[in-house]
């Protein structure tokens, strides 16, 4: 057998890949295998500005009645869409997690088992989560005092609320 | 240490093969992949936002007096392509760094560790230790995290954790592996067997190019395929245990083999040290297999007066990059196969009792 990818040599190297259940053989002379290793491999060079652009192209070509609404649903920060998310698998931000909520929960199901963090949390982050737990609870006492008509205990509340929502912007 | 010395210098710390297990975990690694909470992810960055991270980056390694100057910061761009190559095959920067004309590297003196930014997330912080030694790896990484914490303003996400470019990392951000020398094994035809277990409790396997099970030198690579759900105490543990298992069932096949196929083992193992003695042309792959054979004879005494040590360094030395760096040159595929058969006979015609790691 000859190698796929020069055709001169004899394909010494064959690599079988299994991705999503979808299995594919490369059969592959060393030399090509060895390029393959060293930089195929990486996703990087399929992935550049141009492909992008043409993505973008080709989804505001289509017809209204073709496009499907996931397509619709884009990142704000970074421009994004689904659609461009699900072609490459990559997202272009951190925030195109919240900004694709709701459709990302399956996928992490899909490939991890959970969608539930248990390991490893930053210091200063988590500290931040404390403070929105503190804040949450506090809003509680709020709206309490409030009902009761407090209003004094509301003010007081109110105020360290403030000063702790300012305390996780200064972080 | 300069930029010529990360290259050149034939030996990292990861390859002394002095850690536990060596005689069959060649190394351990754990990675651990960061982002930038106000930055988007390397592959929609522009120059301007590379720059800013790796500054970002590296000023939180220098706001650390201890690391500040065991650190040196090496940009993509300021290398040729043969050297990001060379780094490659030593297993200090990924492919798809190298890549990266915007990305750079933070690399410990003795490269140990190395600090990717702008790969496929922002920061990928790896340790590489010899032998089987995730937990230490683990701990050196967490606690580098810790200092660029620190300073650094990560993506996490309380109900997600760390948030990644690729949905394949987020969690923990975590990918731990071990590099394993499986020959008796694979002789025993018990891979696959082994291998399809593996599957089911959430690691992979892949051979030294690419997946499958087919292997260059009866090299493989184990690492965790989840980052979410479990902490990565737990990921640690896993692969640790089933580490040890294949340690076990590996140890046990070799005795087997000794036991009761000795002569045919002797005839392998001289044969393939009689052809890497006195070969003039070696292509990587027949070097590779040749050196798992010799290096199983090491390990079982069948051979002695080689340093065990020859196979991790070949593995790194005999790569298409490295060779044309110590060759200070371009070389044909043809040229490289002369010229690897060279430096595997003077290594070979060198006595463990000289061995000073410095024939090339
Ligand atoms: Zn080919
Ligand atoms: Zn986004």
């Amino acid at each position: 057998m000859l190698c796929e990818e020069c055709g001169k040599r004899p394909a010494s190297v064959h690599i079988t890949k299994v991705v999503n259940g979808e299995k594919t053989e490369r059969h592959l002379c060393e030399e090509c295998a060895r390029e393959l290793e060293d930089f195929s491999f990486s996703f990087q060079p399929n992935f550049t500005i141009h492909n992008l652009l043409a993505g973008l192209l080709d989804s505001a070509k289509e017809s209204p009645i073709g496009v499907n609404i996931s397509q619709k649903i884009q990142c704000p920060f970074c421009g994004m869409t689904f659609n461009q998310f699900s072609q490459y698998g990559r997202f272009g931000c951190s925030q195109c997690y919240g900004s694709f909520h709701g459709r990302i929960e399956p996928i992490l199901r899909r490939i991890h088992g959970s969608h539930v963090h248990t390991g490893k949390v930053p210091r200063r982050t988590g500290g931040k989560i404390r403070l929105k737990k503190e804040i949450d609870k506090l809003k509680r006492q709020l709206e309490q005092a409030v009902k009761k008509e407090e209003f004094e205990k509301a003010a007081e509340l109110r105020d360290k609320i403030r000063e702790l929502e300012n305390q996780i912007g200064r972080e | 240490m300069s930029l010529e010395n990360f290259i050149n210098e034939s030996a990292s710390k990861w390859m002394e093969g002095n850690g536990p297990e060596s005689d069959i975990v060649i190394s351990s690694r754990v990675r651990l992949a960061r982002n930038l909470a106000d930055v988007p992810f390397p592959h929609m960055m522009n120059k301007e936002q590379s720059e800013k991270v790796i500054s970002e980056v590296y000023d939180a390694i220098q706001n650390n007096r201890v690391l500040a100057g065991d650190f040196e910061l090496i940009r993509m761009k300021d290398l040729s392509k043969l050297e990001r190559k060379a780094l490659v095959e030593k297993h200090l920067i990924s492919p798809a760094l190298a890549n990266n004309e915007y990305g750079a590297v933070l690399l410990s003196r003795d490269e140990g560790v190395s600090i990717m930014i702008n790969e496929e997330d922002h920061l990928r912080i790896q340790s590489l230790f010899s032998g089987q030694q995730l937990e230490e790896a683990w701990d050196l990484c967490t606690k580098l995290d810790d200092v660029l914490e620190e300073r650094l303003n990560y993506a996490f996400n309380e109900q997600i954790g760390y948030l990644t470019a690729c949905p394949t990392n987020v969690g923990t951000g975590i990918r731990v592996s071990v590099m394993v020398h499986l020959p008796a094994l694979v002789m025993t035809n018990q891979l696959n067997r082994i291998f399809s277990a593996i599957g089911h409790v959430g690691l992979t396997v892949r051979g030294l190019y690419g997946e499958g099970t087919q292997a260059i030198g009866n090299i493989y690579q184990i690492s965790n395929q989840i980052t979410l759900g479990q902490a990565e105490e737990e990921i640690i543990d896993n692969l640790n245990s089933v580490t040890r298992q294949i340690i076990e069932q590996e140890r046990t096949a070799r005795g087997l083999l000794l036991k009761e196929k000795k002569i045919k083992l002797q005839d392998k193992i001289g044969r393939a040290y009689g052809i890497l003695s006195n070969a003039y042309i070696l292509t990587s792959e027949e070097a590779m297999r040749l050196l798992s054979d010799v290096r199983l004879g090491i390990d079982l005494k069948l051979i002695d007066n080689i340093n065990p040590r020859i196979l991790t360094e070949m593995m790194v030395i005999l790569r298409p990059a490295y060779l044309q760096k110590l060759a200070g040159k371009e070389l044909s595929p043809a040229e490289r196969d002369v010229r690897r058969a060279k430096i595997v006979r003077n290594r070979l015609s060198v006595k463990k009792t000289k061995d000073s790691g410095g024939v090339y």
